[in-house]
């Protein structure tokens, strides 16, 4: 029969990284995981985050006030939609990261649970929040923009149906990581709820899609971009900013998370009696 | 040691947790109560000059809309007496594998809370004037689509039971996971009041009982093990 059984491959993940094993490893195996193992280790990417962080945090401010600048004055206005068209500025930004941080969740929860990572659940619960304010922002800007082009707030279409399911998931992952006193449970609870739903998103999608579909197709992703380069410039721009402000952002509220796990551990109490003397 | 085989096991915990659920009626029934009383709420709050126009157009989604609120109810028995008198724990830690228990809870829970939906959708149908033409397709998703319902909640019980108020988040959890199926069967009934094919849409909802079968239990076990941990 077979039994389905996680810790067993962890445990043998652990062997082998910690050498317990009886047969010796691959070298270059060990070269990686002992990398991964050392740039997992709490205090280091306590350290390593701290010091990325504001990097990511400066980036993401230069692009986004120079992405800003070229997609609400410098670009031309639409020969449709006028100027209501520059919300894409912010709203397919948005609805991309909204996509992009859960499936980098999910990702961090099946290294949390094969590995067992205490940072992966620090890194997914400190995605999660921002993970929701990407989706909800996608949802306001485009009911905001759909107003005036379909002249509606909001239609029953595909993606943004799609997308308000995206946002009861994440906050589905948050209320999970709530209700747990024990942040270690809570954190393994997440990771797998997460794992779910990022099964089910492709199946939403597709149920949706031929439920129901009126949302233009993508301008951006194409051989030839139907999008001329004044405007995509900008939107690329705004793209990449997105995704340094998430980068930094995730990585104080991991720092943030890690602190709050490991309060009783030997090294926070070493940075904090360290920083008091 | 000469051990019975891992079906055994299996339909041990079946015959048991069917015979609880027996033993139980009350609790058997209420979800069923409530499956008729959501659909008779709808047909009040529409008035009733408008029955004939708008009740068949509704039919479909209320009728599964219903059918998800009342499996949404019943979710919570699958495992919590079993976490609370600390038999789950024991289930965890048998020899046999966890994943066919799972099974076996999940089937007994969906023969007595999916099946006798199956058997109420005439009922509902009729309180909802949906074309009888319809009626067949209505049961066809409802056999298809009931199942998938168990499996999926059961991921989501799993993973509340060990919380006190793990009721109010099951609805969080679980609802958005059984949009697809609410879509595809929802649709196919519409679709055959109107005379349209319905292969396409049942066949999607034949393929998620499928991947739900093989994913859902894997997932389940993992979560009982975080809760009981």
């Amino acid at each position: 029969m077979v039994q389905f059984s996680l810790p067993r491959v962890v445990n043998d993940y652990n062997m082998i990284i910690l050498g317990h094993s009886g047969s010796p490893p691959l070298l270059v195996f060990i070269i990686q995981m002992h990398y991964l193992q050392k740039l997992s280790s709490p205090p280091h990417f306590y350290r390593l985050a701290g010091t990325l962080a504001p990097w990511f945090g400066w980036a993401s401010l230069a692009l986004l006030l120079a992405g800003l600048y070229g997609g609400l004055v410098a670009a031309p206005s639409d020969y449709q939609q006028g100027d209501a068209f520059r919300i894409i500025y912010i709203h397919v930004p948005a609805a991309m990261m909204s996509l992009f941080v859960y499936t980098f969740m999910a990702a961090a929860g099946v290294m949390g649970l094969v590995w067992r990572f205490r940072l992966a659940d620090a890194i997914l619960a400190g995605s999660a929040p921002i993970g929701a304010s990407f989706t909800l922002l996608a949802l306001v800007t485009g009911a905001i923009w759909g107003k005036p082009m379909w002249g509606t707030w909001w239609v029953w279409d595909a993606r943004l149906t799609s997308e308000l399911i995206l946002l009861f998931l994440y906050l589905g992952v948050i209320g999970l990581l709530a209700a747990y006193d024990d942040k270690r449970k809570g954190g393994r609870a997440a990771a797998w709820l997460t794992i779910v739903g990022v099964i089910n998103v492709p199946i939403v999608k597709f149920s949706v899609d031929w439920w129901n579909t009126l949302h233009q197709g993508s301008t951006l992703f194409r051989a030839e971009p139907a999008i001329h380069g004044s405007m995509r410039v900008p939107l690329v721009m705004m793209i990449v900013g997105f995704a340094c402000f998430f980068v930094a952002i995730m990585l104080w509220r991991a720092r943030c998370e890690l602190l709050d796990r490991e309060r009783h551990s030997e090294w926070v109490e070493i940075l904090f009696r360290g920083q008091r003397r | 040691m000469n051990q019975p085989g891992p079906w055994h096991a299996f339909f041990a915990l079946f015959r048991r947790d069917l015979m609880l659920a027996i033993r139980r009626r009350n609790e058997l029934a209420n979800p069923l109560l409530f499956f008729v009383l959501v659909i008779a709420l709808f047909a009040m709050g529409i008035r009733a000059e408008e029955h004939g126009k708008l009740l068949p157009i509704m039919a479909p989604g209320v009728i599964w809309v219903a059918a998800l609120l009342s499996t949404l109810l019943s979710l919570e028995g699958m495992f919590r007496s079993d976490f609370e008198d600390g038999s789950l724990e024991q289930m965890l830690l048998s020899p046999y594998p966890t994943l066919l228990l799972v099974l076996a809870k999940v089937s007994a829970h969906w023969l007595v809370t999916g099946l006798p939906l199956i058997l109420l959708a005439p009922l509902s149908g009729v309180l909802m004037s949906l074309p009888m033409d319809a009626m067949g397709t209505l049961i066809h998703t409802l056999l298809l689509g009931t199942p998938v319902l168990s499996l999926v909640g059961a991921i989501g019980v799993s993973l509340t039971v060990g919380l006190r108020r793990g009721g109010a988040l099951l609805s969080l959890l679980i609802l958005p996971l059984y949009i697809p199926v609410l879509l595809f069967a929802a649709k196919a009934v519409a679709d055959s009041t109107l005379g349209l094919s319905v292969i396409f849409p049942l066949k999607m909802l034949g393929a998620m009982l499928l991947l739900w079968l093989a994913l859902g239990p894997v997932a389940t076990v993992a979560a009982l093990r975080i809760s009981v941990d």
